[in-house]
């Protein structure tokens, strides 16, 4: 099977899943809390011709404000830990929060020390965790679709009854 | 040629010199603490020799004190010379050389903030590395501070250069960027749209990659340099694996330098590819920036059936590499053909459309004489005439044997550096092919169990420009691995790059100097 195929076949049933959920588009915004960069070619792959992801309803936004999702990338250093914090805060609940790439999983080869934090979970709620380093782009789309499932619950939690 | 530049600086400078060792093509000098001045500028004015890394060492344990290292690049000779002062740790001060050098003024100030050695003179001494919230009297890269130490965390400011005056206001940008790049903070002083004031600050990326070379055995410091600069993935883990090669004292297998030219100049090729196309998207022509990002998925899909990755990780090894391609070649060179061809054909394109080319041309100028004072280097550096290739005046792994040309361009522009990017994409396919047709047979990686104690330089010119790694190792583990990654040299650039252009264009600019802030921060 050719990459065109994995991703048009996986990228149906998230656009059915998006359109189920959300009755729009699906809104992320990326945070690099540290990454080497390797994650974000693999993020911006998503937005080339052969993935084009745009066109199963992901829209990655320019801020959090705007946001259903947060996908963030690196092991969460000391100077990026406040910007990281403020980010969450300012996106929207119910809110997704994806960990992408091995250190942010659990800091990676940069693991914890004086400068690394030694992973996402460690400052913010995070729903679903896409092993890799980089993570291809494909497995960023399945852990997307992953995440989608956990919203059911989480808008149920925040709903209030009368 | 080291030779004839260590005499005539004896002649110059001969009751300073203290102590003098040479080792392939790199001289250490051993001068004066107070004569650091007078020789940097000595070699940097007077010889023309440019200044491309400073960095220190604690060296307290054997020798009682500090060492500050200047290497200087002979490019004509292919030679290093290294100016070396001991500072003690009871007067930790030095003079600073940044008011004759410009280039030196980061290093300086990150010595301050790792070591805690101060530049008496520095003309802005303020931190580089650390944050205001950063406790004083906190040096990482003592050997005293243990890794996993969890400084806490004070109150503190930071001050911006100030720009006054009537209309005059200021654009906040960062760290959390509206795109998906890496965090930095930039500080626009604007009137009306064109930009009088830009200032950078960095460093939110810092993960302590110096400290932890040291805390990681030698095979997994490979992965780590891998991971330094992602897109820069095997230029960062060649340099380092040849520096430690170099302290070995080995040659590696013929075939295995070979492979090596390819997946150094595939990164290459993918890098510049996705250069060219953001420029494209940052003047919104985005049917060029989808044929210029197709043809990089197109090369970032070749990696992964040749190398497994991407991005082509885990392919480098100390002694050579750990995966053959010979089996590869005829699919390599099939597809290469094809993008070679789109490419020419899409370079005429974007340069045939007037919308295009009348934004970046003029745009972002870099002049000579500013690049060569920050010592920008890559592509950024040629774009600006300056002649300047490891490839070529340093040569490592197989490229003396190949044939190729550096372009250079005088403008100094956007414009500039596009056409840069573009000759050297189809002078990178031209390497690959040279390098396929005539891979030699024979191992791929030799066993290297042992490594003498010992220091060398490992280099390379990465998609970025000139990459420099020096490692000293003892008892086989990392006692110090300064890592000087191109970005380190290029970001003070945009400073001067953006004056007088207009705040829509900061973006092309930036694209247009495809800066890493993770090689940068570490």
């Amino acid at each position: 099977m050719t990459v065109e195929d994995e991703v048009e076949i996986m990228g149906q049933r998230l656009n059915d899943k998006i359109k189920k959920i959300f009755g729009r588009s699906l809104h992320i915004r990326e945070v690099d809390a540290g990454s080497c960069n390797a994650c974000e070619v693999e993020v911006n792959a998503l937005s080339n011709p052969i993935y084009d992801i745009e066109r199963f309803g992901i829209y990655i936004v320019a801020s959090p404000r705007h946001a259903d999702m947060l996908l963030v990338t690196g092991p969460v250093t000391r100077n990026m830990e406040l910007a990281l914090f403020k980010t969450y805060n300012a996106t929207p609940s119910p809110k997704l929060v994806v960990a992408m790439g091995s250190c942010a999983c659990n800091g990676g080869i940069f693991g914890d020390t004086y400068a690394s934090g030694g992973g996402v979970d460690k400052y913010i709620p995070v729903d679903v965790y896409i092993p890799g380093c980089p993570p291809r782009p494909q497995a960023v789309i399945f852990g997307i679709m992953v995440a989608l499932d956990k919203l059911p619950q989480k808008m149920k939690k925040t709903e209030v009854k009368p | 040629m080291n030779r004839e530049f260590t005499e005539a600086l004896k002649k110059e400078f001969g009751n300073t010199i203290l102590d003098e060792i040479t080792s392939r093509n790199e001289t250490y000098l051993t001068v004066k603490k107070e004569a650091n001045v007078k020789m940097c500028d000595h070699i940097y004015h007077h010889l023309d020799i440019p200044l491309v890394s400073i960095f220190a060492t604690d060296e307290r344990k054997k020798e009682g004190c500090f060492k500050v290292h200047y290497v200087f690049s002979i490019d004509k000779g292919d030679a290093f010379i290294i100016i070396k002062i001991n500072v003690d740790e009871k007067s930790p001060k030095y003079n600073s050389i940044t008011h004759k050098i410009a280039a030196a003024n980061w290093y300086e100030r990150e010595i301050q903030d790792m070591f805690g050695l101060v530049p008496a003179g520095h003309p802005d001494p303020r931190r580089l590395v650390h944050f205001e919230d950063w406790p004083d009297g906190v040096y990482p890269l003592r050997k005293d501070f243990d890794i996993n130490t969890k400084p806490s965390r004070v109150e503190g400011e930071y001050v911006y250069r100030r720009v006054e005056g009537e209309g005059v206001y200021e654009i906040p940008v960062g760290p959390v960027h509206a795109g998906v790049i890496e965090p930095g903070h930039f500080r626009f002083s604007v009137a009306g749209e064109p930009i009088i004031n830009l200032e950078i600050r960095h460093f939110y990326t810092h993960k302590g990659v110096e400290k932890l070379f040291e805390n990681i055995s030698l095979d997994k410091a490979v992965f780590l340099a891998e991971r330094i600069s992602g897109d820069n993935s095997a230029a960062h883990a060649v340099a380092f694996c040849q520096a430690v090669e170099r302290i070995a004292g080995v040659d590696i297998p013929a075939r295995a330098k070979y492979i090596r030219v390819v997946l150094l100049e595939l990164e290459r090729v993918y890098n510049h590819l996705g250069d060219i196309a953001g420029i494209a998207t940052d003047v919104a022509f985005a049917m060029g920036a989808a044929h210029a990002n197709r043809l990089k998925e197109e090369i970032l899909q070749l990696n992964e059936k040749v190398t497994g990755s991407r991005l082509l990780r885990g392919m480098n090894a100390i002694g050579g590499v750990r995966r053959d391609i010979g089996d590869k070649k005829d699919e390599i060179l099939l597809k290469l053909s094809e993008i070679q061809h789109d490419f020419r054909e899409l370079i005429e394109y974007l340069m045939s459309i007037p919308s295009l080319v009348d934004r970046i041309e003029t745009t972002g100028r870099i002049y000579n004489d500013i690049a060569k004072g920050l010592h920008v280097v890559g592509p950024i550096a040629r774009a600006s005439g300056i002649d300047r290739d490891m490839r070529r005046d340093h040569p490592y792994a197989a490229y003396s044997e190949f044939n190729f040309k550096v372009p250079v361009q005088k403008a100094g522009d956007v414009n500039a550096r596009t056409l840069v990017r573009a000759d050297e994409v189809c002078e990178s396919i031209g390497l690959i092919e040279q390098a396929l047709w005539s891979l030699p047979e024979g191992e791929i990686k030799i066993d290297i169990s042992e490594i003498p104690d010992g220091y060398a330089l490992g280099y390379t010119e990465a998609p970025r420009g000139e990459t420099l790694y020096w490692v000293m190792i003892k008892n086989n583990m990392i006692v110090r691995c300064k890592v000087r990654d191109p970005s380190f040299c290029n970001w003070l650039a945009i400073e001067y790059a953006v004056l007088d252009n207009i705040v829509p264009d900061f973006p092309i600019i930036n694209k247009s100097l495809s800066l890493s802030y993770s090689g940068n921060d570490m």
